[in-house]
């Protein structure tokens, strides 16, 4: 059984950790930049980095409506801080959040914490750089944890969203709940595509 | 618990960075043109580096008034430079709460045998080198992001070529030697040995490095990318050129396809012209070179 493919986006931002994280943990992976990339991706991550660029970068090449495609047929993914923020209405309209910037303050305020989230295993240290948090979600958005009352990772559906960074400080529970998704969708495309066969 | 400024955090936002394009800014207005050309951060500043070389005299912090005005022009990172050495700048800067503070060798040094002592602030410093001891005796004060100095305000990208080469082969090296012979390397590179192991272990440096110092055009980042910068910095490049919207798209667009020339080669269409070049002898004989500034 091949592994699931896990596609990165890579407009800007660290990619790179994502890519490591995911490495390690068994998965193939393949950075994203152009629409060309998309085709054939079992999971999705959309890493930190900073919002505008980023924004600005998924207009240049065209990658919001191939993007919401691939979300939108069922495939899993993980946004961290810039992430989240790109998944809110006001920009791809995957999730059904809205999203704060900058929301705890400027670098000077930014910080670690503990967190709990025992939705996906426990307690987990948390760093959150000039980081997000969700101002207001829809009744389908699951909140699994919060900072000063302020949701900061949610779930909907096949997508889980945090405002902190898993990649950067060794915590692999995220990665591993979305590789267990991605498993899991890769290995219904191909019984889907081996019965098609045996037909 | 709850902490703020630890180094993973300090680090971290230089993480986010990666990929990225900094712009060197004089103004709400080239802020606001920085970050719609989809700049990572701006530097704000007084005059570009361009203009602080003919200008002359001793060059120092923009006014807070500057940096105020240009905080509340854009929500992406805003960075500010101190001279090198003049921790009570690099408070000032910490007290207007700027994201990152650039130890600049831009402008003009106060002390000339100490760096500022960056633990003690809670803003993260990036800090310029020409080599890898340099560098490493700059996170070892406590930077959290270094950048190779090149020649700032020549629009000529041959020196920040040279210190990226020279950071890159000292790593490399370091990864081959045999793990007795990392004390004399450190004795060599004026390094501390912790420092000089953990690069020879994980062959590269522990913070993230970026480029600058002379760069000018979509292919002169590329190639800076391609050398192993993390990211770019563009000072008097984009705002010294003809149409500094497009050129700063242009660079952005060829820092996220560096390695793909016939993007590389769609940016750079029709620009008009880059900035002006000087050659690195003439600003030699002029009065010096910056990135001799720093110890």
């Amino acid at each position: 059984m091949a592994p699931p493919v896990i596609g990165v986006l890579a407009i800007q931002g660290d990619f790179e950790a994502h890519v490591r994280v995911l490495e390690r943990l068994g998965a193939e992976t393949r950075t994203v930049r152009t629409p060309k990339d998309i085709g054939g991706l079992d999971g999705l991550v959309i890493p930190g980095g900073e919002s505008t660029t980023m924004t600005s970068g998924i207009q240049r090449e065209g990658l919001a409506g191939p993007l919401r495609d691939l979300v939108r047929a069922g495939t899993p993914v993980l946004g961290t801080c810039a992430g989240l923020i790109m998944l809110d209405r006001s920009h791809l309209g995957l999730l059904d959040i809205e999203a704060e910037r900058n929301a705890f303050g400027r670098q000077v305020r930014s910080f670690e914490a503990d967190l709990d989230m025992p939705a996906l295993g426990g307690a987990l240290r948390a760093v959150f750089i000039r980081a997000p948090w969700v101002a207001e979600h829809g009744e389908g958005v699951e909140v699994l944890a919060e900072v000063d009352g302020h949701p900061v990772a949610v779930r909907e559906g096949e997508i889980l969203a945090v405002a902190f960074h898993p990649e950067i400080e060794g915590e692999t529970r995220l990665h591993e709940w979305l590789l267990e998704r991605a498993g899991r969708r890769c290995r219904q495309a191909s019984d889907t595509k081996n019965g098609g066969q045996a037909e | 618990m709850r902490e703020e400024s630890t180094f993973r955090v300090k680090s971290g936002l230089a993480e986010m960075l990666k990929g990225g394009v900094i712009m060197d800014v004089v103004s709400a207005e080239q802020a606001r043109i920085a970050e719609s050309a989809g700049a990572v951060a701006v530097m704000a500043l007084e005059r570009v580096p361009a203009d602080i070389r003919a200008a002359g005299g001793v060059a120092r912090m923009a006014d807070p008034t500057k940096v105020e005005e240009i905080q509340q022009a854009v929500t992406i990172p805003v960075m500010a430079k101190a001279r090198i050495g003049h921790f009570v700048e690099a408070q000032v800067l910490e007290a207007l709460e700027v994201d990152y503070i650039d130890e600049s060798e831009v402008l003009t040094p106060v002390d000339e045998a100490h760096h500022i002592d960056k633990w003690a602030f809670k803003v993260p410093f990036v800090c310029g080198a020409t080599h890898l001891g340099e560098a490493l005796r700059r996170i070892a004060e406590g930077a959290a992001m270094i950048r190779s100095k090149g020649e700032a305000g020549t629009g000529n990208v041959v020196e920040a070529v040279r210190h990226m080469r020279s950071i890159g082969g000292d790593i490399r090296r370091l990864g081959s030697l045999d793990k007795a012979e990392l004390a004399t390397a450190a004795k060599e590179h004026q390094a501390p040995l912790d420092l000089v192991r953990k690069v020879a272990e994980e062959g590269r440096l522990p913070v993230v490095m970026f480029s600058a110092g002379g760069i000018a055009t979509p292919a002169d980042a590329a190639l800076m990318m391609r050398l192993g910068a993390e990211g770019v910095f563009v000072g008097s490049g984009i705002f010294k050129a003809e149409d500094p919207e497009r050129t700063g798209a242009a660079i952005v667009e060829a820092t996220t396809h560096f390695e793909d020339p016939a993007r590389i080669a769609a940016a750079s269409r029709d620009l008009g012209e880059a900035m002006a070049g000087l050659e690195i002898s003439t600003v030699e004989a002029q009065g010096g070179l910056l990135q001799q500034r720093g110890w």
